[in-house]
């Protein structure tokens, strides 16, 4: 294995007297799909804001293919090669769905018919296809977490933070981002995914990082994190 | 799931409507253009002549304003101030001998850097935060031209009258037509540097940042260098009819080069239009222009917090009950014809993804 394309060093951040992450360090290699998993408000929206750049660490360090990108600001992050998606979906609403892409798509090129282009084939990949036209405010939930995944794709980033873009979908609409993601993934994408549900981490993520209470708990194959006595207990009364 | 509510944030005050519109074809501008330059030779009264002037240069004005506060989604309450800064640039430079095309071109920069300037502490501010702020920065400025001594203070400034010539930017007043042309070339000029912004990628980042600055950050975009931008452009928009209006009226003083009222009326004039649209302000310019002349108000400079009063209440009232403006109504009225002639087509509703959206737990 080569250097690993995100290396996050003893990360923590606090809101006030709540430490949401408290040295937290774990590694990401190129090519990997890595899942990220806790229970409600273990720390992980928290985290991948940090490393987009969105929150400030309150310590730590950060490295991201090769640099130091601790407190970097979002957009320098997003340059580097940091795409993200956001739980609570943050679309451009005014903006049709293509226009939602081509935006994103005007940061590697400059060109209006070149970002267009790229638009079109990252909505072709998540098949965004059917609601191109559409304004994006008006998408349903499912809709706009594909939207999600699909601008942040179209960042052409080397590293892809997902945050539940799996949860509140249909089994069918499920199978369907499982797919897209693992397309994505061969197309030579890192991917770091935070995930409730058990049955996509277990055959989609190659490794496993489990937060509880903003701190890492345990890491591992999904077979070995699952009978990790430390995370049955921490999902103790819940499902795994 | 229990989503953190303390990433939800509120959403920003906007005054624009939820749907995206397209920039305006080169058909659009061309009619437009056409009725533009037709108006004084079907109304060929003085009085007619006066009010296209005017509707135009505020016209002017309020298409910088809606560049910023419509397609950025900053509203400023303060735009008097690049107004302002071309009203008072040409005014002293042309006092001093300078040729009034000259001077104007020099109050653009000014005008763009002095809104840079402004907006670099204060786009760290959020929505109305950020609104608030360029109300006192204009304010002051305006307390300042009035008090200090070297700008005409409270008597404000007179220009000289020279000999009636394109390159003296002074004409007859008995035949208006002349300020009227040079009205539209400048409004032409005007349209089409902020189409040309609009256009291409920082058009879309500007609505990106409108719409939502995190997820604007998240693509990779400077929200501060392209807000800065847009004040940039806008602000020497604005200062384009500021000189010219003092050329047309050869006078300034601060209420009417750097009143607060006329920046509330540029803010209405976009709302009025439509706010975000491409024509809107022009149009609003167009109606608020009319009407004052119709029932004999003074246009800006009367000073009266009457004005201001009802300026803010037409905003509102416009806000809530038709965000788009009269550009949005008359596109509603138009849409059953252009159905029946064939030609329209309206946005397509989203269809549902493989499966229902159903949400579960
Ligand atoms: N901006 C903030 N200010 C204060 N507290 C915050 C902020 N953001 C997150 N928190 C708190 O930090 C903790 C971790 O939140 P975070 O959103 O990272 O959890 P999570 O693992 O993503 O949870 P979920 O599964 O519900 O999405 C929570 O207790 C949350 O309330
Ligand atoms: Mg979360």
């Amino acid at each position: 294995m080569t250097g690993a394309l995100l290396r996050i060093d003893n990360l923590s951040c606090r809101f006030g007297g709540l430490w949401a992450n408290r040295d937290v360090s774990f590694e990401v290699e190129p090519g990997a799909i890595v899942g990220l998993i806790g229970p409600n408000g273990a720390g992980k929206s928290t985290l991948f804001s940090m490393v987009a750049g969105a929150q400030r660490p309150t310590s730590g360090r950060l490295e991201f293919d090769g640099r130091d990108v601790t407190g970097w600001a979002p957009h320098r992050a997003a340059r580097a090669g940091v795409g993200r998606t956001f739980q609570l979906m943050r679309v451009f609403g005014s903006m049709t769905v293509r226009e939602n892409l081509t935006t994103a798509a005007f940061g590697r090129h400059s060109r209006l018919r070149d970002a267009r282009r790229r638009a079109d084939e990252v909505a072709e990949l998540a098949g965004l296809g059917p609601v191109l036209d559409s304004p994006a405010a008006s998408l349903t939930a499912a809709w706009k977490k594909r939207l999600e995944m699909g601008r942040a794709l179209a960042t052409e980033p080397k590293l892809l933070l997902l945050d539940e873009v799996l949860s509140g979908l249909t089994p069918t609409e499920a199978r369907e981002a499982v797919e897209i993601v693992r397309t994505i993934n061969r197309g030579g994408v890192t991917i770091l995914m935070v995930e409730h549900v058990m049955e996509v981490i277990m055959p989609l993520c190659h490794r496993v990082v489990v937060l509880h209470y903003g701190q890492k708990i345990s890491e591992g194959t999904p077979e070995q994190v699952a009978h990790d006595p430390t995370v049955v207990e921490a999902y103790l009364g819940k499902a795994l | 799931m229990s989503a953190p509510t303390v990433l939800r944030r509120p959403s920003p005050a906007r005054l624009s409507g939820p749907t995206g519109r397209r920039l305006p074809s080169w058909g659009t501008a061309a009619l437009i253009l056409a009725a533009l330059a037709a108006y004084p030779l079907v109304f060929a009264d003085s009085a007619a002549h006066n009010i296209g002037i005017l509707a135009l240069t505020f016209g002017i004005a309020a298409t910088g304003w809606n560049l910023l506060g419509g397609y950025a989604g900053q509203v400023s309450f303060g735009h008097a101030l690049y107004f302002g800064t071309g009203a008072y640039t040409t005014a002293a430079l042309v006092r001093q001998g300078w040729s009034p095309w000259l001077a104007i071109a020099l109050s653009l920069p000014l005008a763009a850097l002095l809104a840079a300037a402004v907006g670099w502490p204060c786009f760290r501010l959020r929505h109305h935060y950020y609104s608030i702020a360029t109300i006192a920065v204009a304010e002051i400025v305006f307390i300042l031209v009035t008090n200090l001594p070297g700008l005409g203070q409270a008597n404000g400034w007179e220009l000289p009258v020279v000999e009636q010539s394109l390159a003296n930017l002074q004409f007859s007043l008995l035949d208006k037509r002349p300020y009227y042309y040079v009205a539209l070339g400048f409004f032409c000029l005007a349209a089409l540097a902020v189409w040309l912004f609009l256009r291409g990628r920082a058009g879309n980042y500007v609505r990106a940042i409108r719409d939502d600055q995190e997820a604007a950050a998240a693509v990779g975009i400077d929200v501060h260098r392209y807000k800065l931008a847009a004040a940039a452009l806008s602000g020497a928009v604005t200062a384009l009819a500021g000189g010219y209006y003092v050329m047309y009226v050869l006078f300034v003083d601060p209420p009417s080069g750097l009143g607060l009222d006329l920046s509330v009326s540029f803010t209405l004039m976009a709302v009025l239009g439509g706010v975000g649209r491409f024509w809107g302000p022009l149009l609003g310019a167009w109606v608020l222009v009319f009407v004052q002349d119709v029932t004999r108000q003074e246009f800006s400079g009367s000073g009266r917090s009457v004005d201001l009063l009802l300026y803010g209440a037409l905003i509102v009232l416009v806000s809530i009950t038709e965000p788009g403006g009269l550009l949005a109504i008359g596109q509603r009225l138009w849409a059953p014809v252009a159905r029946r002639l064939g030609g329209g087509r309206g946005g397509k509703a989203a269809p549902e993804p493989a499966g229902s959206a159903e949400v579960k737990p």
